[in-house]
């Protein structure tokens, strides 16, 4: 069953009268369950390809299909409920709410999506328990390290069960031995049934994905199934 | 949906966060809504400390005084303000054409240097007639006042008030049977009245009263009168009494045109007035002035908002990445605006209410709070809350979610 259907996605910037070609004709199919890695050089075009795959952003043409559920037309409302709904975020950069505890911040997608008060501290300790932070969650974010920080985003991103994790460059900002420790999780969690979409420029990152898509200027360049790279933990 | 609890409950967080800023911004609110509530709140005492003391003075009372009160004009008759004699004040009361007056009390008052042995001071002298204590309603505390006998005699004889009192001899002194000595001349004290409150030029309680003819021929070098207080005998004939006094003066002065009269009869209820209408645009005057600093205090909440959207741009990209929708950042932003003005607005109201108080302490006036101007100044406060914060909030609602998280 596929989870991501794209369609001749493109996406062109404006700026004054020069026209930038992000994206070009980019189709393709996530099915549930599969770990792809978006591999590309830098101004490939695949962050304007996550962001569209995040909801963040609109395509200029094409149709996005997520979730059984047109995407690129809907209204920012519309999309702010789809990212909270169906995607769970995970960014290079951790992008946690500084000065706020690790539980406050597994909290925050709850908030928005209307939990129960009770509910949300409970469900924000199982997460953080599943990677590996039960004894952190009081924790404010700058008290803890960079693969400690991810760990915290990641259990935010699946706190609300998306039907998409989607990591942009996960592990750029993370020491080598932690960015093992944050592909460990991702492969357990792929291992659970949760589909992942990641976008690396390390190939030994890549690695660790079931299925790499190369893009070069805004095109489709490669799309292969490869032998995963298991870690054993 | 967040509940309303919470999003207070973060906005309170996040404000103290930045503990100095969060205090600037209020301070702006503070003192805008301080200085509203204090001002009122004075002007309001003002008008009450004044209504109580013209009333206390008699609501019957017209008093005639020497020159015309002409709107729009030159004021008539500048040179003659001996225009008022005694004989006219004796054919106001004897006359059979003024039918609706008990008494007449005709008076002139100069400033004068009064020493005792040790001290001095500067004070009203009054020159009265016995008929002066009724038509003010003077009473006395000790002694008597001035009597017909000591104005025919001429007799350097004077009565005191309260605080004239405790200005020579200091307070809580008898000084009855003692003397002083007004403009070089000895008097003796024969009476102090009661006190009747009050300060400022409206004091009766800083006057020395002296026998009318003692003051006109041997004090002040004088034949004419200052002014010439009426007592009329009800409230309700105040403006017949107006009329028949003032038909009886300008036949007098053989003035046949009424506009071009040298004199002008004011009743209480004139005074009253004019003094309202002084305090009051005086009051709104001043608040005008207090609110423009209220809206100078509002933009200062602005510009702390938009600092704090701009600061927090990445944190915004992220709220809407994780599912924020437009009206939760509004509401986000606004909260802690509307947090920001509604403290500023309840610190400046207590801290208004207690300057107004400190003030009625200081010049011993009256201390009024109107319960409305309190109500007015929250309402006002959470208002500017929402005026001046609804701009950055709006803006940061607006934010696209890349565009705020690729901001450093």
């Amino acid at each position: 069953m596929s989870i991501i259907q794209t369609k001749n996605l493109t996406k062109i910037y404006k700026t004054g009268v020069v026209e930038t070609v992000a994206l070009s004709d980019v189709s393709f199919q996530i099915n549930e369950g599969e770990f792809v890695a978006i591999m590309g050089p830098s101004g490939s075009g695949k962050s304007t390809l996550m962001h569209i795959l995040g909801a963040l952003d609109k395509p200029t043409s094409g149709e996005y299909i997520l979730d059984g559920e047109r995407v690129e037309k809907l209204s920012d409302d519309k999309l702010a409920d789809i990212r909270n709904r169906k995607i769970g975020f995970i960014f290079q950069a951790y992008n946690l709410l500084p000065r706020t505890t690790s539980l406050k911040n597994v909290m925050l997608p709850m908030v928005y999506a209307g939990v129960p008060r009770e509910e949300r501290a409970e469900r924000a300790k199982k997460f953080l328990g599943m990677v590996g932070l039960g004894d952190r969650m009081d924790h404010t974010s700058n008290q803890i390290s960079g693969g400690q920080q991810q760990r915290v985003a990641i259990a935010r991103a699946l706190v609300l069960s998306p039907s998409i994790l989607l990591a942009d460059e996960p592990t750029g900002n993370i020491a080598s031995v932690q960015a093992e420790e944050i592909m460990a999780i991702f492969q357990k969690l792929n291992d659970e049934g949760h589909t992942i979409v990641m976008i690396t420029h390390e190939p030994d990152i890549a690695e660790h994905a079931k299925r790499v898509i190369h893009l070069r200027d805004g095109k489709i360049f490669d799309d292969s199934h490869q032998h995963q790279k298991r870690i054993s933990n | 949906m967040m509940e309303l609890r919470e999003i207070i409950l973060e906005g309170l967080g996040t404000l103290t966060l930045n503990k100095t800023r969060t205090g600037l911004a209020i301070l702006g609110i503070v003192i805008g809504i301080g200085s509203v509530i204090t001002l009122l709140s004075l002007g309001q005492a003002t008008q009450k400390s004044i209504q109580d003391q013209i009333q206390s003075l008699g609501a019957n009372l017209l008093t005639v005084q020497p020159g015309a009160i002409r709107q729009g004009g030159v004021m008539g008759a500048m040179g003659g303000r001996t225009t008022l004699t005694l004989d006219d004040a004796k054919a106001i009361l004897s006359s059979s054409e003024v039918t609706t007056i008990k008494t007449v009390s005709p008076e002139v008052e100069k400033r004068m240097q009064v020493t005792t042995g040790k001290s001095n001071s500067n004070v009203e002298i009054v020159g009265v007639t016995p008929q002066y204590a009724e038509v003010h309603k003077i009473e006395i505390s000790s002694g008597s006042f001035i009597t017909q006998r000591d104005v025919d005699s001429m007799t350097r004889v004077a009565v005191l008030g309260p605080t004239t009192v405790t200005n020579l001899f200091g307070e809580g002194a008898n000084p009855v049977s003692q003397t002083i000595r007004i403009n070089g001349k000895t008097f003796t004290i024969v009476g102090v009245t009661v006190a009747k409150g009050g300060s400022g030029f409206m004091s009766q309680d800083d006057r020395i009263y002296v026998p009318l003819y003692t003051a006109q021929k041997q004090l002040f070098g004088i034949s004419y009168l200052n002014s010439i207080a009426i007592e009329a005998n009800s409230p309700e004939v105040m403006t017949e009494a107006q009329n028949q006094v003032g038909y009886l003066l300008l036949a007098r002065h053989n003035l046949s045109d009424p506009t071009k009269a040298d004199f002008s009869i004011m009743s209480q209820q004139d005074i009253l007035d004019t003094a309202s209408s002084t305090t009051k645009t005086f009051t709104t005057l001043l608040s005008g002035i207090a609110a423009i600093s209220l809206l100078v205090g509002g933009i200062g909440i602005m510009n702390i908002m938009l600092v704090t959207v701009t600061e927090r741009t990445r944190e915004i990209g992220l709220r809407k990445a994780l599912g924020a929708k437009k009206k939760i950042i509004i509401t986000q932003f606004l909260t802690e605006a509307i947090i920001l003005t509604f403290i500023g607005g309840a610190v400046g109201v207590i801290l208004g209410i207690f300057a107004s108080y400190l003030y009625s302490r200081l010049t011993s006036s009256v201390f009024a709070v109107s319960f409305g101007s309190i109500l007015l100044a929250s309402v006002v406060s959470v208002c500017i809350g929402v005026l001046f914060g609804w701009y950055p909030a709006n803006k940061a609602s607006n934010l696209q979610p890349i565009e705020a998280l690729r901001y450093e």
